[in-house]
């Protein structure tokens, strides 16, 4: 009598994937970075010394990487609070813009640190407006970034015309000069001795001298309070009640309010949050940078931040190494210019390692358009002597784009991300 | 164990209204501490009201709750489980990106200063894992894990929070066999332990097999409460579906011997990790002049099916023709415009424009067709005078035609549905529901609308959950379960017990 | 029988933009007292603004482009896709119009018909490349247009200033060839520093296009549905993806207009002081004016006469940026009044409905017992 209920049918087991990259996926997450992070660094090195590029490796450019990385970096940061909590925020842009006038305010009238702080507070004001408009009138998060954007560069231009006028040194588009200056810290002892291997050029040991120097040297104080609020931050999300409660806002929220957790409360706070390291970003624009604000100084690094989120996988891991990436290729194109081309070099090498181990996994079409890739960023490394600057200006966006389109499967997104949350409409 | 003489949950006198129906109609139930107990009945029933009343959801309009002996009012699940119920829902409450003790540990999360203690949670989430010999990776992202193992979180879930009253909202829906075996497993387990089971379930074989008692709803009220050592899935499946069929009225068969609508063999994967089949080797025909209707408790592939036959699902193979058209390779626009009309599971995420006026949303599925469009115009005056006809001949109450659809209620809105897809002049209707919510006169029309349009040469897949809509119009009569079909009946001839058992899984002996 | 259903959720409709502009006026009023000034003084230098015959010309004038823009916006959002790459699309049409307009020589109405193909195709093609990742590898659109609104800069920036600009003597900036006459489009009203572009009768019949196409086509018809509820409209046969690369490319076609005015009226030249950000100020209007050609007209010229009367705030030492803050806020509150005026109208139109089936038997047939 009982009934005979035929087994569901199971999936064919596809073919099996080949050894090597079954080794690469078991690796944890930090082995895998490092596994690439070293393969990355011999292929510099490899490049420089064929090139003759010193500039790669060089201390400067490694600090002017830095430097460049933290306003992105604390920009995807701020992406990162938002989207995690399920909002979308375009507004990063107005809320830097907001952060690099009230920093340089802060700077003019009392100090670098107090602009620091000024700015985080205009940062946080923005926030507060985009959290008003997504979470309590559920209005699109595009258009409520769009807003603010808008709102933030008109504030801007008329703080300034209120606050600055001829005698102090300001005016609509600019703040008159900083107080005194963030300080940098230098690790006693070993830059001369790192200098003088750097200066020897040999393979890998100068370049690995070249970096350690870069970020020993002359580190502002904001690049490490950059740091710090960045390791702050992840231990906040992935270690607290509150930062869990937060991720699992922005992945189911309707689970999150059936466990009880106060789900308007917190979104308003990671909105905010992220308008704060926005403000930092910006801050550190005008007031470590530079010594002035100045209109338009943020050029859009809000928006890159945003690439930069969805590069690093919305974790501030991928977050780093992506802002690292994006300030590197910045640094280069601004310390020396003729080095760049060196780059299209490196990419080519990359694209023959990527083929290689498309080969290897038995994918011979993708291995042909890497190869192809490859092949073209060859011939353009032996044709072209400088890039110009409105091009290399290009770079962090079309590597967005590029990372968008080949791993958009692998990208996980918070899955409530961008979605209106009512209270107690869970189906 | 158990010691207590009050049974763990004991429900009296409980009423439940909603704007229109009455769900719970003086419900009891009384559940013995340590025990797995069932509650059975169909959709509609009013079990999962009386759950989620249980739960603290919703407060009944009458009638007492008391657990461990002691009267309780619950004013939200919070209060609920603080009381020790912990329900495990239907649809699974679970963040995929975070990993299995995250989710469960969320909104109750062990501290050590700042920091949570995810230390002493794993000391305690293994113990419980161990107690009640739940088998799960905590570091395990929920996303890699297969149905049976996610409802294993959820039971954890509900654990770690000192639940000693299980509830369970037709656990088994999702589950293969072997998974349902596990399942099974850990409620023994966990009885042994001294938690109360409540398990709502529709599926006969699966309660007689584990629960201790079975209270079984229909219509909103108890209808018995049996040990399941006395009886078995007849006389379940009689209790469940009431003892009284409509009988279908006696007319001349207007099926022709044209076959309409032919599927073979169709088998469809579900989108999604596990790839289980939804639909498993289905064939059936439908002929001009015919009704055929499909019974089933809703989620056994019902809607699946319908999906694969318009084209929003692909097929993992099998084949699909109407008339003289192989439908496989054809888009949904070419099959809808091939003939097929569909009244859908869904009217408003399905079938409507809600904030469109009637008159376009009459053109939603026709829109390339002479009646509403003249050339790449749409034609206004055309939809509207249309809309206007099957206002008045489908009665559907609205002031106008320019009314928003959200303005009309719910049964007026799928009075309008079935008029647009009834005048468009199908060869085959998929009816899903097609009363629903209709008040009963205008259903009576409707009916008779469907009949004209079949003994005019129409075929028609009804599919329905109203046991007198499938008796009354079906020329023959299909029961899907988990995907199969596991029974043809002949409607003027099925008996209750046979149809409840075949809605619940009982597979007929098919000569072949 | 019909009114009462009807005047109530119209009066709701007209009151929403004007409520959500004395909300606007209000927080825009408050920053000023803050600041220090009287709102009074800036709301009579703008009022005073408003009899001004000269000032309504560079109102319209500004608002063509607006306009132009704001519509590119609105036929996305009407499938509730966000072409925030209207920037980048009209730059790379302005550039490509100036070059390739310049290397032809037609007569006269042929070689401005060609200008403007140009224009639409270029700015399609920009449209292409967001369209195709979405279509292809899921990408959301409002990620990839950005990138590619500042992918739009470098390149023209780099085609411009390396290849195509010619510097002449004499002049401070480097601008491309010059269109030849065959390609000028004359300005309606020409009044040395006030002018009205012949533009103008584009932006009028960009807008009865898209008035015709979006509510009275099949396609507007497909589109609506699309945005309206993508299940519905799926299973009612529309193909998602097939709509999503038109309705992206019809846009992007409409945004590479944007640039007309500049360059085959204005300048007749690709150059480093063309009007930029009009892509942007777009979208503001595309919100105010709801996604209605007339709504976004009144929008336009709303924007149009703010910046415009502005410039005489500078006179009473009232900061003008003040207006650029008041376009912002304006499209704020807009956005949630709309919202919450949408909540109210719903409620009001089905208590209405139910209301009058309540009163007795219609037109509609009775009920059958």
């Amino acid at each position: 009598m009982t009934a005979t209920l035929v087994d569901s049918e199971l999936p064919a087991p596809g073919p099996a994937s080949p050894p090597f990259t079954e080794r690469v996926k078991a690796l944890k997450a930090w082995q895998r970075s490092m596994l690439y992070a070293s393969v990355g660094l011999l292929t510099l090195s490899l490049v420089r010394v064929i090139s003759g590029a010193d500039d790669l490796t060089s201390s400067g450019t490694i600090g002017a990487a830095l430097r460049l990385a933290v306003p992105i970096g604390m920009a995807g940061l701020g992406g990162i609070f938002a989207e995690r909590v399920g909002i979308v925020n375009i507004g990063l842009e107005g809320m830097m813009i907001l952060g690099t006038w009230f920093g340089a305010y802060g700077a003019y009238q009392f100090g670098p640190w107090t602009g620091l702080l000024l700015g985080i507070a205009g940062g946080a004001l923005g926030g507060l407006l985009h959290a008003v408009a997504t979470v309590t009138f559920n209005v699109d998060h595009i258009i409520s970034g769009v807003a603010v954007n808008i709102v933030a560069g008109g504030l801007a231009r008329y703080l300034s015309v209120i606050a600055y006028d001829e005698s102090s040194g300001g005016s609509a588009t600019q703040s008159p000069p900083r107080k005194g200056q963030i300080g940098t810290v230098t690790v006693p002892g070993l830059s001369s001795g790192l200098k003088s291997i750097e200066d020897r050029h040999w393979f890998l040991i100068s370049d690995v001298a070249g970096i350690v120097r870069g970020v020993t040297s002359n580190l502002s104080l904001g690049t490490v309070a950059a740091a710090v609020i960045l390791v702050a931050s992840f231990l906040l999300l992935w270690k607290t009640r509150f930062g869990l409660r937060l991720r699992s806002i922005g992945e189911n929220p309707y689970a999150a309010e059936s466990l009880g957790v106060p789900v308007l409360r917190i979104k308003y706070m990671g909105v905010i949050l992220s308008g704060m390291c926005a403000g930092f970003g910006g801050a550190f624009l005008s007031v470590v940078q530079a010594s002035i604000y100045r209109e338009g100084q943020t050029a859009g690094r809000g928006f890159i931040g945003l690439a930069t989120m969805i590069f690093g996988n919305w974790r501030p891991g991928g977050l780093t190494a992506g802002a690292l990436l994006f300030g590197f290729s910045d640094g280069l194109q601004l310390r020396s210019s003729s080095s760049v081309p060196a780059l299209f070099l490196f990419v080519a090498f990359l694209c023959a390692a990527i083929a290689a181990v498309q080969i290897l996994g038995k994918r011979p079409k993708a291995a042909a358009l890497t190869s192809v890739i490859g092949i073209g960023f060859l011939i353009a490394y032996l044709t072209i002597d400088t890039v110009p600057g409105s091009l290399t200006y290009c770079t962090p966006y079309v590597v967005t784009l590029v990372v968008l389109a080949t791993s958009a499967q692998r990208l996980r997104p918070p899955a409530a991300d961008g979605q209106p949350y009512r209270r107690g409409e869970a189906h | 164990m158990v010691d207590s003489a009050a049974p763990a949950v004991e429900l009296n006198g409980i009423w439940k209204r909603f704007p229109g129906v009455i769900a719970n109609r003086d419900v009891n139930l009384s559940v013995p501490a340590g025990t797995i107990h069932a509650l059975v009945g169909e959709n509609g029933s009013g079990k999962s009201t009386l759950m989620k009343t249980l739960y603290g959801m919703h407060r009944p309009d009458e009638g007492t709750i008391a657990i461990n002996g002691v009267d309780v009012h619950f004013k939200s699940p919070t209060d609920a489980i603080a009381a020790g119920v912990g329900m495990v829902h239907q649809h699974f409450m679970l963040a995929d990106n975070l990993s299995v003790i995250e989710n469960v540990i969320l909104g109750a999360e062990p501290v050590k200063g700042l920091r949570i203690d995810f230390a002493g949670a794993h000391r305690r989430l293994t113990e419980l894992k161990a107690a009640y010999g739940i088998e799960l990776d905590l570091d395990d992202t929920v996303e890699h894990l297969g149905v049976g193992e996610r409802q294993r979180v959820e039971i954890l879930k509900v654990l770690f929070r000192g639940a000693r009253i299980l509830i369970l909202d037709e656990p088994t829906a999702v589950l293969v066999p072997q998974e349902v075996d596990e399942l099974f497993n850990n409620l023994r387990l966990l009885v042994a332990e001294g938690v109360t089971v409540i398990f709502i379930s529709h599926k006969l074989d699966e309660v007689l097999a584990i629960s201790d008692g079975i209270t079984v709803i229909r219509a909103g009220h108890t209808v018995a409460t049996v040990n399941p050592a006395d009886v078995d899935a007849r006389h379940l499946g009689e209790l469940m579906v009431g003892s009284e069929l409509p009988t279908p009225e006696t007319r001349g068969s207007t099926v022709t011997d044209v076959v309409e609508l032919s599927v073979r063999n169709l088998t469809a994967l579900d989108s999604g990790k596990d790839a289980r089949a939804v639909v498993s080797d289905v064939s059936f025909d439908i002929r001009r002049g015919e009704i055929v209707g499909i019974a089933g408790i809703s989620g056994n592939g019902q809607y699946e099916l319908v999906e694969a036959i318009l084209g929003l699902r692909p097929l993992q193979s099998g084949s699909i023709v109407l008339g003289e058209t192989d439908l496989g390779h054809l888009g949904v626009r070419e099959r809808r415009h091939a003939g097929i009309g569909y009244i859908p599971f869904d009217r408003q995420r399905e079938g409507l424009m809600m904030d469109s006026p009637l008159w376009e949303n009459m053109i939603l599925g026709h829109d390339d067709t002479k009646r509403f469009t003249n050339g790449p115009w749409i034609d206004t005056r055309g939809a509207k005078s249309e809309c206007d006809q099957v206002i008045s001949r489908f009665g559907v109450m609205t002031p106008g035609n320019d009314v928003p659809a959200y303005a009309l209620s719910g049964g007026n809105q799928q009075k309008l549905i079935a008029g647009r897809e009834l005048t468009s002049g199908p060869t085959l209707l998929i009816a899903a529901h097609p009363t629903r919510g209709v008040d009963v006169g205008a259903q009576a029309s409707l009916w008779d609308e469907l009949r004209t349009a079949r003994a005019g040469g129409l075929a028609v897949l009804l599919i329905s959950a109203d046991l007198d809509e499938l008796i009354g119009l079906s020329d023959s009569l299909l029961v899907m379960f988990r995907g199969h079909i596991t029974a043809h009946l002949d409607p003027a001839t099925a008996t209750p017990e046979q149809l409840g058992m075949y809605m619940a899984g009982e597979r007929q002996e098919v000569p072949t | 029988m019909r009114k009462p259903l009807n005047w109530r959720s119209i009066s709701i409709s007209a009151a929403a933009p004007v409520v959500s502009l004395l909300i606007a006026a209000a927080i825009t009023s408050l920053l000023l007292v803050v600041s220090g000034f009287n709102p009074a003084d800036v709301l009579s230098t703008l009022g005073g603004r408003v009899g001004d015959s000269a000032t309504w010309i560079d109102t319209t004038q500004r608002a063509v482009p607006l306009y132009i823009s704001a519509i590119a916006v609105a036929i996305g959002f009407k499938m509730n896709l966000f072409n925030i790459g209207v920037e980048g699309q009209y730059r790379v049409a302005m550039l490509a119009t100036a070059v390739i307009g310049a290397a032809v020589s037609l007569p006269a109405p042929l070689h401005v018909l060609l200008c403007i193909l140009v224009a639409m195709a270029a700015g399609s093609l920009w449209a292409t490349i967001p369209a195709i990742l979405k279509v292809q590898r899921g990408i959301n659109e409002v990620i990839s247009t950005i990138m590619l609104n500042y992918i739009a800069i470098g390149l023209t920036a780099y085609l411009f200033s390396d290849v195509f600009a010619v510097r002449i003597p004499g002049e401070l900036n480097p601008k491309t060839k010059e269109l030849p006459r065959s390609a000028w489009v004359p300005n309606l009203i020409e009044d040395n520093l006030h002018n009205l572009t012949g533009f103008i009768f584009l932006a009028a019949i960009l807008g009865i296009a898209f008035y015709l196409i979006v509510f009275k086509s099949r396609f507007g018809f497909q589109l609506r549905a699309s945005g309206a509820n993508p299940t519905a409209a799926r299973t009612s046969g529309i193909n998602p993806k097939s709509m999503i690369f038109r309705t992206l490319l019809i846009s992007g076609a409409v945004a590479g207009m944007v640039g007309l005015p500049q360059i085959l009226g204005d300048k007749h030249t690709y150059s480093s002081d063309l009007q930029l950000n009009l892509g942007f100020d777009g979208i503001a209007v595309a919100l105010l004016g709801r996604n209605s050609p007339v709504g976004i007209a009144i929008g336009a010229l709303i924007f149009g006469f703010l910046d415009s009367a502005g410039r005489f705030l500078d006179l009473e030492s009232i900061p003008k940026e003040i207006v650029t803050i008041m376009q912002g806020v304006i499209v704020l509150t807009v956005v949630i009044v709309y919202e919450l005026a949408r909540r109210l109208r719903e409620r009001t139109v089905q208590e209405a409905a139910s209301k009058m089936l309540e009163a007795g038997p219609t037109d509609a047939a009775a009920v059958v017992a």
